[in-house]
């Protein structure tokens, strides 16, 4: 494998809270190499979203080691090396769609030239054009998870976080979005880590798929996917695909038992 | 008697009337909405007119509407300067800097928790205090004119909008301040891209509540010394000379000014905050 983007080896986060310490994450160690697709699954409570958060420098590990692109995650942040997708669309009320993915290329101080063009181009890309206008509670959930991924792209940052950001849509937007989603990376080349309770989707979508347990959050098993890349919605009733579907259940039965 | 048996016919038929208009096939036209409140007021000023005049209710206790309309009209050179006295200077300039203030506080009150601790009991107590004990003293320190006035108004005006402001800055939702981090958007990029326009909503109450404080405020500290005009002058003097119909042309002055003050402010949080839940068509 390349150079890993994202290192983690060892790492442990313990939250204190008022019932004593619950233990988030582990002896979670896992190298993710560019332009991979990482899915991590389990059920809720496996620190799943966790360790995505502690990637993005948004939770502080309490042991191990963690690097993003060779920098702590914190200077990592700070130099905007990710775009993070959230569960909801978060998008400002108050700002157009068009105004909400301008949101961070102001912040980072992208000329206007350069913010109209980075707006028209990451709406094209997630199928939104001529939607610049409106506002975000003219559209539907579908739509403004659409928007909040092309936020999360337009400052085009090499990495890509999302977490479970397909959870609340129903199945046939989700597997419109997955489908586009998959063709997105593949033009783009970004490295993605993508939290999910979805086995279908942690399969169709990942290249590779971390299955973690709860109590305390940890990695039980990562599968290499051997789908070819190139991955049309039929892919999910092939042999190939039902075979790792398999060893995901088996994976989080397993940790669900010792548990 | 005759006139009281018209009032009684003029309330059933306007009632009546409206009644028909609200529930008719025609209800939803933007003319019948406006039409039914205002029907409604000029029932109440006709029953009004033509009760006191039917029962011959002396002037002092309650005028007709037409003799307050004449007041208002015969007195207008005395009651403009007095608006611009009231209104204009101590009201609004009290306004302008009590809300400006809070609104300066908030954010500093915002950012260090001790002062959070130690400023909004303060600004409790402030608010607690009685304006007809303060104003006589506001009245000493900063003279009979419109800065006095200016000085009861921003003690009256400053608590509200800094607790309304307060709890703006903080309604934001953990995922928003989140993806501001995501971005490494720095404090003052966070307060003005997010926290701000979210708090809109919570400054415009506070902004709301303000103008009728404000007018009451500046009325009021009047009856402590002022120079001799001014709206709250004018209500004194005229109790004094039991020119009653003249202190009820300084309520409809008053009226007039606080309902155009918070329709102002209230288009303008329309304007606003047109995105929020409560304002969307």
């Amino acid at each position: 494998m390349n150079q890993p983007v994202i290192s983690a080896s060892h790492l442990d986060l313990t939250f204190q809270t008022n019932d004593g310490p619950v233990h988030a994450l582990r002896d979670v160690s896992l190298d993710i190499g560019k332009g991979e697709f990482v899915s991590f699954i389990g059920p809720s409570g496996c620190g799943k979203t966790t360790f995505l958060r502690c990637i993005a420098g948004l939770e502080e590990p309490t042991g191990g080691t963690l690097a993003v692109n060779g920098l702590t995650p914190d200077a990592a942040r700070r130099s905007r090396a990710y775009g993070y997708v959230f569960q909801a669309a978060g998008l400002y009320p108050w700002r157009t769609i068009g105004g909400n993915i301008r949101l961070p290329l102001e912040i980072m101080g992208f000329s206007k030239e350069e913010q109209a063009e980075r707006v028209k181009r990451t709406l094209e890309l997630v199928d939104l054009a001529g939607f610049e206008k409106k506002f975000p509670w003219q559209l539907s959930g579908g739509m403004q998870q659409r928007a909040s991924i092309a936020r999360a792209l337009a400052f085009d940052a090499d990495i890509l976080l999302m977490d479970e950001p397909f959870g609340a849509l129903d199945e046939i937007v989700r597997d419109r979005l997955n489908e586009e989603l998959l063709k997105l990376w593949d033009r783009t080349g970004k490295t993605i880590g993508f939290v999910t309770h979805s086995i279908p989707e942690a399969v169709y979508l990942s290249t590779k798929i971390v299955v973690m347990s709860p109590r305390p959050g940890r990695i039980t098993d990562v599968i290499e996917s051997t789908l070819p890349r190139e991955r049309p919605l039929d892919i999910r009733d092939s042999a190939e695909f039902i075979a790792i579907a398999h060893r995901v259940r088996d994976g989080l039965r397993a940790g669900h038992i010792d548990a | 008697m005759i006139l009281v048996f018209a009032a009684v016919a003029v309330w059933i038929g306007a009632w009546a009337f409206n009644g028909w208009l609200a529930n008719g096939r025609f209800s939803d036209l933007a003319s019948v909405r406006l039409a039914v409140p205002l029907i409604f007021g000029a029932t109440v000023i006709v029953v009004w007119e033509l009760i006191v005049r039917g029962l011959q209710v002396p002037p002092v206790i309650l005028p007709p509407p037409s003799t307050i309309v004449g007041a208002f009209f015969g007195n207008f050179g005395v009651l403009w300067p007095d608006f611009v006295q009231t209104f204009a200077k101590g009201a609004l300039g009290g306004y302008v800097i009590g809300c400006g203030s809070a609104l300066l506080t908030a954010i500093l009150v915002d950012r260090y928790d001790f002062l959070r601790r130690g400023l909004l009991p303060v600004g409790n107590f402030m608010a607690a205090l009685p304006i007809v004990g303060t104003a006589p003293i506001l009245v000493m320190w900063f003279g009979f004119d419109w800065q006095s006035k200016a000085a009861v108004v921003v003690v009256m005006v400053f608590f509200p909008m800094l607790v309304n402001t307060v709890a703006g800055l903080r309604d934001t939702s953990a995922m928003q301040r989140d993806l501001m981090r995501t971005y490494g958007a720095s404090y003052w990029q966070t307060l003005f891209k997010l926290r701000f326009p979210a708090a809109l909503p919570f400054i415009f109450n506070g902004l709301k509540i303000a103008t009728t404080l404000a007018l009451i405020g500046a009325i009021v500290a009047e009856f402590f010394g002022s120079p001799t005009r001014g709206l709250g002058f004018r209500i004194s003097t005229s109790v004094g000379t039991l020119a009653l119909d003249m202190v009820w042309a300084v309520i409809v002055v008053a009226a007039l000014t606080g309902t155009a003050f918070y329709g102002a402010v209230a288009w303008l949080e329309r304007r606003m905050t047109f995105w929020h839940p409560s304002q969307r068509k």
